[in-house]
């Protein structure tokens, strides 16, 4: 007997299509507003889910693989749950020579995640991220949208702390 | 009290004048942006409006192709050239101006302080440049870590169309321009510019296949052209100031004309980006303005623009900042923020981590690069734990070698081996050193003849 799959019910809210229509209208084509429509959902729901796809593709008119093709492209589009808060150290090689597999360590001794990983608790997930431009300033880092420089290892713990 | 920028530094606290540092004699001594208000009392948009109410667009070409502007994200090409691709077929009327903002160049972070100190004149530059290619929209692909940068630059575009600086019938010239700012989602590969295109109409950031040149057939099929931020923050001054005033910037014997934003990081005294004339000795950018190397470091090497530029020696500090100047010692001067590489630095670690960078960020398209790249990562990381076997650095020439320009289908491989072909070339006995002898004796015994 076969087995039908299903993929979790999705439905975009109210906000996510008006948010989506309101983006494709800056593009000549409405495909532009893919990865938007993406960090639309991401926002609101801190990842985005399997259904959204589907239903990205039906407000932008093209289908759920493309939407999919890119939603598993871009780095910054999650395509599975994360945590509350996102960690993510620069190791660009200037970065590097300031130190930053130091942080790394550090992070994973207070914390217990490698990049990629999220806490049990769901507070952090810590992704390495490409050069954050701040390398006089090096090792850089960004808590969500807050970017930090001269990162020092040993105090790092403490620079977490604000976020709950 | 403001929030202070991450870009805030030595650049704001130095003598500038609107004579000699043209892009950044208006920033703030306290790192603040500066608005629409502060921005006009600076000269802002007389630039603008004399190439809008003043001159034909075909002029504004010229001069920006007699001024010898060069693009500044590291390619250096000639920016008036570029433009005199786009067709003259008038007929062809959708255009678009993009500006490449993506800024994810390991050790480069210039772009972000034009766009989150001086976002008006990025805004000037891109009115005047667009006017020049017919252009009547322009988008601005902005790396999404750049958040602040975002938030200004929104808010210069809402100031600019409030004061009818962007919009219809602008300086009632007749010329209509509308700016949009597109945020990406991460890939360092959305900075090269046919796959910055790709990434801007929603899909995959794979380059595409040229020519056809974006001039030709760029976004949504239309003549486009691609610029970096510093390059379009250029032009307002060509305009403002002429093009004698521009080529008398850079220093004598200097083939590239204009100021350049560089800078120098690492574990030098006083790491920063400063506005300095082209043709400027690296030298004097390592020792006057980055103070040398703090105590207790050595310099090893350095790198003069970005992951893939090749390494130099100190003895190569007397270059002159200008790409001629640096292509006689053997490398690019890319963006021209250079890294200081110290005595503690192992080249074979430091050489994993660019490679691991490369690698991950490879967009997958070609097989080179797709399969090369993790390979040298493994290599590399063999190497510093000294598992390395006897046929690893010729493995890692191969590659280089496989992987240089010419090889695959864009410069992302070929940047990538860059670096690693004059690591190999100047620090050898680092790389062997990461051999493994047992292995080695194992194997001469096994083969040697009795």
């Amino acid at each position: 007997m076969s087995t039908l799959i299903q993929t979790d019910r999705f439905t975009l809210s109210e906000t996510e299509r008006s948010a989506i229509e309101h983006e494709m209208h800056h593009y000549e084509d409405p495909r532009a507003a893919s990865i938007e429509a993406l960090k639309i959902v991401q926002q609101q729901r801190g990842w985005v889910p399997d259904g959204a796809s589907e239903a990205i593709g039906e407000v932008l008119g093209i289908s759920a693989a493309d939407v999919e093709g890119v939603a598993t492209f871009y780095s910054q589009i999650f395509r599975q749950p994360v945590g509350r808060h996102i960690i993510r150290v620069c190791d660009s090689m200037t970065c590097f020579i300031g130190g930053h597999e130091n942080v790394l360590e550090r992070i994973k001794d207070q914390l217990g995640i490698v990049p990629g990983q999220t806490t049990a608790d769901g507070r952090f997930t810590l992704l390495p991220v490409c050069c954050l431009g701040n390398c006089d300033k090096a090792p850089a880092m960004m808590v969500d949208d807050d970017t930090f420089g001269n990162v020092d290892p040993t105090t790092v713990e403490q620079l977490l702390e604000a976020y709950s | 009290m403001s929030k202070l920028l991450a870009s805030f530094g030595p650049a704001n606290s130095i003598a500038r004048s609107e004579e000699t540092h043209p892009l950044t004699w208006r920033l703030r001594d306290d790192g603040q942006p500066v608005w629409l208000e502060e921005y006009q009392a600076k000269n802002g948009y007389s630039a603008a409006r004399k190439a809008l109410n003043d001159m034909a667009q075909a002029d504004i070409v010229q001069t920006v192709k007699n001024a010898g502007l060069k693009g500044r994200g590291g390619a250096g090409f000639p920016t008036g050239v570029k433009w005199g691709l786009m067709p003259a077929d008038e007929s062809l009327n959708i255009r678009y101006l993009l500006c490449n903002a993506d800024e994810m160049e390991p050790n480069t972070w210039k772009d972000r302080m034009l766009m989150e100190q001086l976002p008006h004149l990025l805004v000037e530059g891109m009115l005047i440049s667009a006017r020049a290619l017919k252009a009547y929209r322009g988008y601005i692909f902005l790396r999404g870590e750049y958040v602040d940068a975002a938030i200004n630059l929104r808010r210069a575009i809402e100031e600019a169309k409030a004061a009818g600086l962007l919009g219809k019938n602008i300086f009632g010239s007749g010329f209509d321009f509308e700016l949009i700012v597109h945020t990406g989602a991460g890939r360092y590969i959305c900075g090269e510019e046919t796959a910055l295109i790709n990434s801007l109409e929603g899909r995959r950031a794979n380059p595409r296949a040229k020519p056809p040149f974006p001039a030709a057939v760029g976004v949504w099929g239309k003549p486009t052209c691609v610029n970096n931020v510093e390059t379009l923050c250029n032009v307002p001054s060509i305009i403002g100031q002429g093009v004698d005033w521009y080529k008398s910037l850079a220093r004598p014997g200097s083939e590239d004309m204009g100021t350049k934003l560089m800078g120098f990081s690492g574990k030098v005294k006083n790491p920063g980006i400063w506005e300095l004339p082209f043709g400027v000795p690296a030298r004097e950018l390592f020792e006057d303005y980055a103070g040398g190397m703090r105590d207790g470091y050595t310099l090893k090497a350095w790198q003069p623009g970005g992951a893939g530029t090749g390494f130099l020696l100190p003895e190569h500090l007397d270059a002159p900042m200008f790409a001629a100047g640096i292509a006689k010692v053997g490398t690019r001067m890319g963006t021209g923020l250079a890294l200081a590489i110290d005595e503690s630095v192992n080249m074979v670690s430091l050489l994993r981590n660019m490679e691991e960078f490369f690698a991950r960020e490879s967009c997958g398209w070609c097989t080179p690069c797709r399969d090369g790249l993790p390979w040298s990562v493994k290599i590399l990381r063999a190497l510093e734990r000294g598992q390395g076997s006897a046929q690893d650095i010729e493995t890692l020439l191969g590659l280089v070698n496989h992987l240089g320009p010419g090889k695959t289908f864009c410069a992302h491989a070929p940047g990538a081996v860059e670096p690693l072909g004059s690591a190999i070339k100047y620090f050898r006995p680092e790389f062997e050193a990461g051999v493994d002898t047992r292995q080695l004796g194992a194997m001469t015994g096994q083969f040697a003849p009795a």
